[in-house]
């Protein structure tokens, strides 16, 4: 069913009796040519993108519990494409570029706001670096300007100008960064992948693979085994206790990523702003509340909740930034898990196992990745070859040194 | 999370600076054959499992002692601590 405004006025003259499911609900079949293991944003994408632009069939998505109701339900929504690194930009740009034309792709409203997002600069070390990374933005056809504080005054007056320790001095602005609602995202794929044959199976956990003389046949899940040409594994959050099926060490931890949203409140903050003393970033929904994050809490976890240490942290970032938040009430606030690759990049690559593919490691950088991710992995697994723009995104840049650091900091677990 | 350390009682945990897991106690031979291989699983390749996980905790507002904390997960229970030091005499690697 296409959704247009004709057809809302048509339903709304009828009763609303008429719309249908947005998606089927099948049962597995013993065999298909490819199987993507999880329903988040990046394994329907994947499976999306396989079907209409790498015209695919017989494929299908297992998802343990149901469509968007891991990692793609669980984060700050912010798109942008403001990297350095060259493994890195043409990737996060080519999203971007994906994002602005997703609803009319998908015909579906996930409410795609190009409202901007601004980092904040407290230093002239900060200035420079900042400038390096615009410059790097525009290289690859990304959008990028460097503000005065004088213009980020004008945009943001309410922000702290002149804290004493983290006064600020300016902004890297990316106008076509923005927030997406993520539930649509996944909404919108499961109902594009599904309208191209795709076959959704939610509630039907992967509990092994079936591999026989280094090839993968299939899946054994907790509703009988699934026979597959191809399996893709696309499991924020879980990737190293799904790939320990397969007899797999990933260089990943998974930690924690707190989330918080205010209450409801009338439009106060027009764009996304990042604090770049200390880690806070906060967006207004169009609900109104304000949503806001800061670190990980940087311990091993699977617990979907942290501790009131970084809670605090949060709290203290944002009121150094955003002094007027001290006057909101917090709504709710949650924890997801991020599994953290050793440099702050992501994987997506083939494994060692022939058949079985792996998408992963996000970060906590994975929403924005969404519609490149899908793509890109989609690529792989049709063709057997990298997509351009995500050809360093492999296991083997850890054992060769190819890091794609964008921090700079080396190898550990608890970078972006 | 209150980490009952093994000398000075339970602590808050945000005393600690956290490395991960203690198996980084098991510092490869850089001189032996394979050290590059050797050096590659043990700086990037983990576990990383859900529920319990031994893993090292850095009382850097403390006493400045390395522990060994066995924790789980999923739940964040505590569910021993020792001293890296009596871990890694055990494996002959600390006088």
């Amino acid at each position: 069913m296409r959704y247009s405004a004709f057809r809302l006025l048509k339903e709304a003259l009828s009763g609303h009796k008429g719309w249908t499911p947005a998606w089927r609900n099948p049962a597995p079949k013993p065999h298909y040519d490819i199987v993507i293991v999880g329903g988040g944003g990046h394994g329907l994408a994947t499976a999306y993108y396989l079907a209409r632009k790498f015209r695919q069939h017989n494929i299908a998505v297992i998802e343990k519990g149901w469509i968007g109701g891991g990692n793609v339900g669980r984060n700050t929504t912010i798109i942008r494409s403001n990297y350095l690194l060259d493994g890195n930009e043409p990737f996060y740009e080519f999203s971007l570029k994906l994002w602005e034309g997703l609803e009319q792709d998908l015909n579906y409203n996930a409410m795609v706001s190009q409202r901007g997002i601004l980092n904040l600069i407290h230093t002239d070390a900060q200035r420079d670096a900042f400038t390096r990374r615009g410059n790097g933005m525009i290289l690859h056809g990304a959008d990028a300007e460097l503000l005065s504080a004088e213009q980020v005054r004008r945009e943001y007056p309410f922000l702290n100008f002149d804290n004493a320790r983290f006064p600020i001095k300016g902004g890297l602005a990316q106008r076509r960064g923005g927030t997406v609602r993520h539930d649509a995202v996944a909404w919108g794929y499961a109902r594009g992948a599904d309208t191209h044959g795709v076959d959704i199976i939610q509630n039907c956990e992967v509990t092994g693979f079936r591999i026989e003389n280094g090839a993968c046949l299939g899946v054994e899940t907790s509703r009988g085994f699934i026979g597959a040409g191809k399996v893709g594994v696309a499991v924020a959050g879980n990737s190293s206790r799904i790939m320990a099926h397969a007899g797999m060490r990933l260089p990943i931890e998974s930690h924690v990523l707190q989330a918080f949203v205010s209450e409801g409140l009338k439009p106060v903050l027009p764009g996304v702003i990042t604090f770049g003393a200390g880690h806070f970033y906060c967006s207004q929904s169009d609900k109104g509340g304000l949503v806001f994050g800061g670190d990980i809490d940087g311990y091993n976890s699977y617990a979907q909740r942290g501790n009131l240490p970084v809670i605090e942290d949060v709290a203290e970032g944002g009121m150094a930034l955003f002094p007027g938040l001290g006057r909101v009430r917090l709504l709710r606030m949650w924890g997801g898990i991020m599994d953290m690759s050793m440099d702050g990049s992501p994987i997506i690559d083939r494994t060692h196992i022939q058949g079985l593919y792996f998408n992963g490691g996000w970060c906590y950088g994975g929403f924005k990745a969404t519609p490149a991710s899908g793509w890109c992995f989609a690529h792989l697994l049709a063709t057997d070859a990298p997509h351009p723009t995500a050809a360093a995104y492999r296991f083997d840049r850890f054992r060769k040194g190819r890091m794609i650091d964008e921090k700079g900091m080396g190898a550990q677990p608890n970078l972006h | 999370m209150i980490i009952n350390h093994p000398l000075l009682g339970p602590c808050d945990a945000q005393e600690f600076t956290y490395l991960g897991d203690a198996r980084l106690i098991e510092r490869p031979d850089g001189m032996a054959d394979g050290a590059a291989a050797a050096f590659f699983d043990y700086a990037y390749l983990r576990e990383n499992p859900a529920g319990e996980h031994r893993e090292l905790w850095f009382h850097e507002q403390g006493d400045r002692s390395w522990l060994v904390v066995t924790r789980n997960t999923l739940t964040h229970d505590i569910i021993s601590v020792e001293l890296a030091r009596d871990v890694a005499r055990r494996q002959g690697r600390s006088a």
